[in-house]
C-alpha cells in the first residue's frame, strides 16, 4: 500500500534528490524535473519511504508518468518480513499476523486527502484554455470546489504572464534566430494585451528619502534573511493601496469584471538567459516586512536559478515591474491580462530639490509609471491611486509595521 | 398585430376555437369536453358553437379515447383529443406510444397521423400521489411524436395551432399551474410557432437555466433575485421536449460554461438527465463546473401541504443550485 | 361459361388456395430455409374461409382492420404477394419497406388499416376509422377482426362500448380459433360464447356462423355488412380453428391440440370443404381445380423469388418516415 508519485508535467528527470529507501516528509523535494518552462520540483505528497524509483536522469516523462511511490512507515519492514516467512516456511498464523499489518498501513496510507492531492482537478473548460495557452495546469491554482481549477483560474494565471520589451530589427547584416519558447510566449501575451487592453499611463515622482532612511534603520535591526529590499517595500505599499482601490484590483475577463479580495503582487523577474518569469506575493499587504522579504528573496532566486515551484507563479493580481537597478529615467510596462493594471517602478535618483521652507537641497526620487487597462477604470482614479501610494512611500512607517487586519 | 392580456386559459381555448373554426377536420374528445364545459374549461362553449358532432364526449374509457383518436387522424380528421389529467395517459400509454408514435415508420410511410393529445399536466395542489406527475420526459422518450410544453400564454396559442395544423402526432402538455397565468397574446388566427424551437426568456452571461413549462417562472424568479448580486442567469424556456432544441442550449452553454436544469418531473431518467448527457457530448469542452438538477424529490408525492412543498421544486432551489454550479 | 356465382366460388378457392400455399411457403422460409428471421410468424392456415368470406362481403371503399395475423388478411384484400412475402423476409421491397415485419402488412389504398401486434390495440383504431367515415357523412364500414383472446383485454369493452354509443358504421368480426395463445376459450372467458358480449353494450349481435363455410362467412357477414352501413355496430363470432401454434414460438401446440386438429384437417378444412361443394354441384373437375392451384403455387414460387432477390433496407431507411417531414424539417 504506497502512494504513487505521479507528474503533473512533463520533463527531462534532472535528478533524484533522496535515494530509494530513505524516509521524507510530506513536501521533502525529492527530484527535479526539467519541464517546459522552467525546472520544477517534485515533492513528496505524503511522509514515508522513498521506493520503486522507475525512472532515472535523463529520462524524458510524459505528464501523468508514475516515478516512484511512497511507502506508509511499516509496510516496507512487512513486506521485507514477509519475505523473511517465506524463506523459513513459517506457519499460516505468522502470516496473517503479516497480513495484518499491510491492512493497517494501508488503511493509514488511504487518507483522502493524500489521495486527492494525486489527481489535479480542472474543468474540461480549463483544460482546453489551458492547452491552447500552452499553460501548464499544474501551475494554475485552482479556486473552485475542492480547488478545481476553473475558466476564470487559467485567465488569472494567464495575465501573471511576464512582459517583454520589444525586439529591434537589424537592417542588415543579421541572422535569423530561433525564437524561444519564452521568447514566443512573452511575445504572444504581450501583443494580445496591447491589442485587447486599451492601456492609459500615469506617472509621478515620489520623495524616497524618509522611505529609503527607515529601510536602512529598520534593516539593522533584523537577521540576514529578513532584510527588505526597495521592492519589498514597493510590494507591500501597492497592495496597501489596493485594499482601497479595488476596481483597481480587478480582473477583466470576457467581457465580465472579476474583482479579486487578496492583493496578490507579481513581481517581473529578470531572468539571466533573457526572459522573465513573474513570482507572486500573496496577500503582501497582510504579512509582516520581513516575512514578506524572505519569501520574495526566495522565489526570487529560485526563479533565477530556473526551479521555480509552481506555487511561486500562481494567482497575481496587480504587478510590478522594477528596473531600479539598471539606472532607469523612466518607463512604462505592459498590463497582463487580465489584470487591470501594471506599475513601473524606475531607478532612485538624487536631484536638486526645493524644500517646504524654500531651501535647496539635494534628495532622492523615484518615478513611478502605472499602466491601466481603460475597460477598468480611468485616468482620475489611476492618478488617486498614485496619490496614496505616494502617501505609503513618503510615510512610510505603515510599511515597516506588523498588523493585524 | 393586436395583443390581448390572456390567462393561458384563454389563450388555449381561442387557439383551439380558432383552428376549429377554420379546418373542418378538427374536432375533440374527450372526457366532460361537451356538456361540463371542459374541466379545465378550455372547451368552453364549444358544444353550443360547434354541435356533438365536433365536441365529442366520450366515456372514462382513456384507452380508447387515445387509440380512436389516432384511428380518426390515418382517416384523415385531425382530432384533438384531451386527457383530463397527463396521470390518465398512463392508461391510454399503449395508444400513445405503440400506435400514436409508431405508425407512421412502422409501416413505413403508408399513414400519417395528424393527431394532437391534450393532457393537462403538473402537480402541487395536494392532488395526491396517482394525480401528481410531470411525466413529459416519459413521453418525450419515444420517437416518432412530438412532445409540447408552453410556459406562457403566447407560446401556448402559437404551439398549439402549430401542434394542429402539422401532419404529426403532438403529445400537448397544459401545466395545469400555469392555466390561469396571464400574459400578451397576439390577436393573430395565423400566430404559428415553429415546433421543436426554444426560446431564450432571460439573456445573462453567467449561468444557462433549462426548463420548460412552470419551471421556466421558477427560474425567471431566481433569475430576478441573483441578478441583484450581480449574477446574471440565461434562462432557456425548450418549449418542446421533442424535437429537443439542444442547439440553442448549447449556444448558451458556450457562452455561460455552466447550466442547471430545472423541471417539474421527477429526477431519474429526466430532462435533466438528458441535457446534461447531452452537454457532456457535445459541449464538454465548454465546461466549467458539474450541471445540476432541480426537480421533484424523488418520492410519490404526498398530499400533506407540508410534504408536498418540500417535495416541489421552486425558485429558492433553482437559486441553491446556481450558487452551487457558480462555487 | 360458369355463371356469376361459380366464378365467385373459383375465385374464392383460389384466394383460399393462395393463403394456404404462402403460409406454408412461409413456414418453410423459417424453419427450413431459414430465409424467413425473427420471433414472430403468425400463420392463418385454417382460417381462410372466415377472411375471403368476409372480405368478399365488402366493396373497395370499406375498411378492414386486423391483428398480427394478418398475412390472410392482407392477401384476401389483393396486396401484392410479392410485397408481402418481402415484407416476411424483411426487405426493402416488402409492403411496409422491411421496418414492419410479418405482423404489419398494410395498403392504405386498399384502404386496409393494417395488422397490429398488441392484443386488442387496433380496436380503437377501427372505431376511429369509423368515426372519421361518419364524421364525412360517407357511408363505408369498418370492419375489425378480433382474436378470441382480445376480447378480454380493456381494449375490447372500451372500443365496443365507444362504437355503440355513436352509432359507428362498423363490424367486429370475433375469429374464434378456441385458443388464445395457447389457453383455451372455456378457460380464458367466463361466457364463452363470445357474440353474447354484444349485449353488455346494446350491440346488435349475428350470433355464431360457421367459420370453415366460405360461402356462410361471406353471407352472414353481407348481411353484417349492411347493418352496419345503415343502422350502426354489430358483433359476429366466426368458429374456426388455427393449424399451426400460435407463433413460431409455440412449441406444444401440435401435440395438445393433435387429435382436434386430425379432425380439422381430415372433415372440416375450408378448402376441401369447397372444393368437395364445387366437385359435388359440377361446378368444377379435379382438372380445373387443379390448374386453378398450380397458378396459386406458382405465385407463391414467384413471391418468394422476387421477396429473396430484394435488397435489404440500407441505412438511409433507418431514420425515413419517423416523421412527415414537413418544411421545418
Amino acid at each position: 500500500m504506497s502512494t504513487p508519485i505521479t507528474l503533473s508535467v512533463a520533463g527531462i528527470l534532472l535528478n533524484w534528490l533522496v535515494e530509494e529507501g530513505a524516509a521524507v516528509q510530506s513536501g521533502d523535494v525529492i527530484a527535479e524535473i526539467e519541464a517546459d518552462k522552467a525546472t520544477v520540483e517534485i515533492e513528496a505528497p505524503v511522509h514515508g519511504i522513498l521506493l520503486s524509483l522507475s525512472a532515472e536522469p535523463g529520462d524524458e516523462l510524459a505528464e501523468g508518468a508514475t516515478i516512484a511511490a511512497i511507502a506508509a512507515v511499516g509496510e516496507e519492514a512487512v513486506a521485507a518480513d514477509r519475505e523473511a516467512e517465506e524463506a523459513d516456511e513459517l506457519g499460516p498464523d505468522a502470516a496473517t499476523e503479516s497480513e495484518d499489518a499491510i491492512t493497517a498501513a494501508a488503511a493509514e496510507s488511504k487518507e483522502p486527502d493524500t489521495m486527492q492531492t494525486e489527481r489535479l482537478r480542472a474543468s474540461p473548460l480549463a483544460r482546453k484554455l489551458a492547452a491552447e495557452r500552452g499553460i501548464e495546469l499544474h501551475q494554475v491554482k485552482g479556486s473552485g470546489p475542492q480547488g478545481r481549477i476553473v475558466k476564470a483560474d487559467v485567465e488569472n494565471f494567464t495575465a501573471s504572464q511576464p512582459v517583454a520589451a520589444s525586439i529591434p530589427s537589424t537592417a542588415e547584416g543579421h541572422e535569423e534566430l530561433a525564437i524561444g519558447r519564452m521568447r514566443k510566449r512573452i511575445g504572444e501575451g504581450t501583443s494580445r494585451s496591447k491589442r485587447e487592453a486599451p492601456h492609459f499611463y500615469v506617472t509621478i515622482e515620489v520623495d524616497v528619502d524618509s522611505l529609503l532612511d527607515m529601510r536602512r534603520q529598520w534593516n539593522e535591526t533584523q537577521r540576514e534573511a529578513q532584510k527588505a529590499s526597495v521592492n519589498d517595500l514597493l510590494v507591500k505599499a501597492v497592495a496597501l493601496t489596493l485594499r482601497d482601490f479595488p476596481n483597481l484590483n480587478t480582473h477583466f475577463v470576457d467581457g465580465k469584471l472579476l474583482r479579486h479580495w487578496r492583493r496578490n503582487i507579481g513581481i517581473s523577474v529578470a531572468l539571466e538567459g533573457g526572459g522573465l518569469i513573474n513570482v507572486v506575493a500573496k496577500e503582501a499587504d497582510r504579512r509582516e516586512l520581513g516575512e514578506l522579504a524572505d519569501a520574495n528573496r526566495t522565489m526570487i532566486e529560485r526563479a533565477r536559478e530556473g526551479r521555480i515551484r509552481p506555487g511561486d507563479v500562481e494567482g497575481a493580481t496587480f504587478t510590478i515591474s522594477n528596473l531600479g537597478p539598471y539606472d532607469v529615467l523612466e518607463f512604462s510596462a505592459i498590463i497582463d491580462p487580465p489584470q487591470a493594471g501594471i506599475l513601473a517602478v524606475s531607478s532612485t535618483r538624487r536631484v536638486p530639490v526645493v524644500r517646504e521652507d524654500g531651501s535647496l537641497g539635494v534628495g532622492r526620487r523615484m518615478r513611478l509609471t502605472v499602466s491601466v487597462d481603460h475597460r477598468v477604470s480611468d485616468g482620475a482614479e489611476a492618478a488617486r491611486f498614485l496619490q496614496q501610494l505616494r502617501q505609503h512611500l513618503e510615510s512610510p512607517l505603515r510599511l515597516f509595521l506588523s498588523e493585524q487586519e | 398585430m393586436m395583443v390581448r392580456n390572456q390567462p393561458m386559459r384563454e389563450a388555449l381555448r381561442s387557439a383551439l376555437q380558432e383552428e376549429m373554426r377554420r379546418d373542418e377536420r378538427v374536432f375533440v374528445m374527450g372526457e366532460e369536453v361537451g356538456e361540463w364545459q371542459g374541466t379545465h374549461r378550455i372547451t368552453r362553449g364549444f358544444l353550443q358553437e360547434f354541435g356533438e358532432r365536433r365536441v365529442r364526449d366520450t366515456p372514462i374509457s382513456e384507452m380508447a379515447i387515445a387509440g380512436a383518436a389516432v384511428g380518426a387522424a390515418m382517416n384523415g380528421l385531425r382530432p384533438v383529443a384531451e386527457m383530463m389529467t397527463i396521470s390518465f395517459a398512463f392508461l391510454a400509454m399503449d395508444a400513445i406510444v405503440n400506435h400514436a408514435a409508431k405508425i407512421r415508420y412502422m409501416f413505413d410511410g403508408e399513414f400519417e397521423v395528424p393527431l394532437v393529445i391534450r393532457a393537462a399536466s403538473g402537480w402541487g395542489d395536494q392532488a395526491t400521489a396517482t394525480h401528481s406527475h410531470s411525466p413529459e420526459p416519459i413521453f418525450a422518450h419515444f420517437p416518432g411524436m412530438y412532445l409540447a410544453c408552453p410556459s406562457t400564454p403566447a407560446d401556448a396559442k402559437g404551439m398549439l395551432k402549430t401542434a394542429i395544423r402539422d401532419p404529426n402526432p403532438v403529445l400537448f402538455c397544459e401545466s395545469i399551474a400555469l392555466y390561469p397565468r396571464p400574459g400578451p397574446v397576439p390577436n393573430d388566427e395565423d400566430y404559428l410557432l415553429p415546433i421543436g424551437e426554444a426560446a431564450v426568456k432571460r439573456a445573462g452571461a453567467d449561468v444557462t437555466l433549462v426548463s420548460f413549462a412552470a419551471g421556466v417562472h421558477w427560474c425567471l424568479q431566481a433569475a430576478r433575485e441573483l441578478s441583484k448580486e450581480g449574477i446574471e442567469c440565461e434562462v432557456v424556456d425548450l418549449r418542446w421536449l421533442r424535437p429537443l432544441d439542444m442547439d440553442t442550449v448549447i449556444a448558451s452553454f458556450q457562452k455561460t460554461n455552466r447550466c442547471v436544469v430545472v423541471e417539474e418531473s421527477l429526477p431519474m431518467y429526466s430532462l435533466g438527465s438528458e441535457v446534461a448527457a447531452q452537454l457532456q457530448e457535445r459541449a464538454f469542452d465548454y465546461m466549467d463546473a458539474p450541471i445540476r438538477r432541480v426537480s421533484a424529490a424523488d418520492v410519490p408525492l404526498p398530499f400533506a401541504r407540508e410534504l408536498e412543498l418540500m417535495a416541489l421544486p421552486n425558485a429558492d432551489k433553482v437559486i441553491a443550485s446556481v450558487r452551487e454550479v457558480l462555487r | 361459361m360458369p355463371s356469376a356465382k361459380v366464378k365467385k366460388l373459383l375465385g374464392w378457392y383460389g384466394q383460399m388456395v393462395l393463403i394456404r400455399e404462402f403460409e406454408d411457403a412461409c413456414d418453410r422460409l423459417f424453419w427450413e430455409e431459414k430465409q424467413i428471421t425473427g420471433v414472430y410468424l403468425h400463420l392463418y392456415s385454417g382460417h381462410e374461409a372466415v377472411g375471403v368470406g368476409a372480405l368478399a362481403a365488402l366493396t373497395e371503399r370499406d375498411h378492414v382492420i386486423t391483428a398480427y395475423r394478418d398475412h390472410g388478411i392482407a392477401l384476401a384484400r389483393g396486396l401484392d404477394v410479392g410485397a408481402c412475402m418481402a415484407e416476411m423476409m424483411g426487405r426493402v421491397d416488402g409492403t411496409s419497406g422491411g421496418k414492419g415485419g410479418s405482423m404489419h402488412l398494410a395498403d392504405r389504398s386498399r384502404n386496409f388499416w393494417g395488422g397490429y401486434a398488441i392484443v386488442g390495440g387496433h380496436l380503437p383504431l377501427a372505431v376511429g376509422i369509423a368515426l372519421a367515415s361518419q364524421y364525412r357523412g360517407e357511408d363505408e364500414v369498418t370492419l375489425c377482426f378480433v382474436g378470441d383472446g382480445a376480447t378480454n383485454n380493456g381494449y375490447f369493452h372500451e372500443s365496443l362500448n365507444m362504437a355503440a354509443i355513436w352509432d359507428l358504421p362498423m363490424v367486429w368480426l370475433i375469429e374464434n380459433n378456441f385458443v388464445a395463445m395457447g389457453t383455451r376459450v372455456e378457460k380464458h372467458a367466463g361466457e364463452p360464447e363470445l357474440h353474447k358480449r354484444a349485449a353488455a353494450y346494446g350491440m346488435k349481435s349475428l350470433g355464431r356462423v360457421d367459420g370453415q363455410d366460405v360461402q356462410a362467412v361471406h353471407d352472414i357477414t353481407r348481411q353484417a355488412v349492411k347493418y352496419a352501413r345503415n343502422k350502426g355496430p354489430v358483433l359476429l363470432e366466426a368458429l374456426t380453428y388455427r393449424y399451426k401454434g400460435h407463433g413460431v414460438s409455440d412449441r406444444s401446440y401440435d401435440q395438445r391440440f393433435a387429435a382436434e386438429l386430425a379432425e380439422y384437417r381430415e372433415s372440416k378444412d375450408p378448402i376441401e370443404l369447397l372444393k368437395r361443394k364445387l366437385l359435388q354441384a359440377g361446378h368444377a373437375d379435379e382438372t380445373s381445380l387443379g390448374e386453378i392451384e398450380a397458378v396459386q403455387q406458382e405465385k407463391v414460387k414467384e413471391a418468394v423469388a422476387f421477396a429473396a432477390a430484394s435488397p435489404a433496407p440500407s441505412e438511409e431507411h433507418l431514420y425515413q418516415n419517423v416523421y412527415v417531414e414537413t418544411e421545418r424539417a
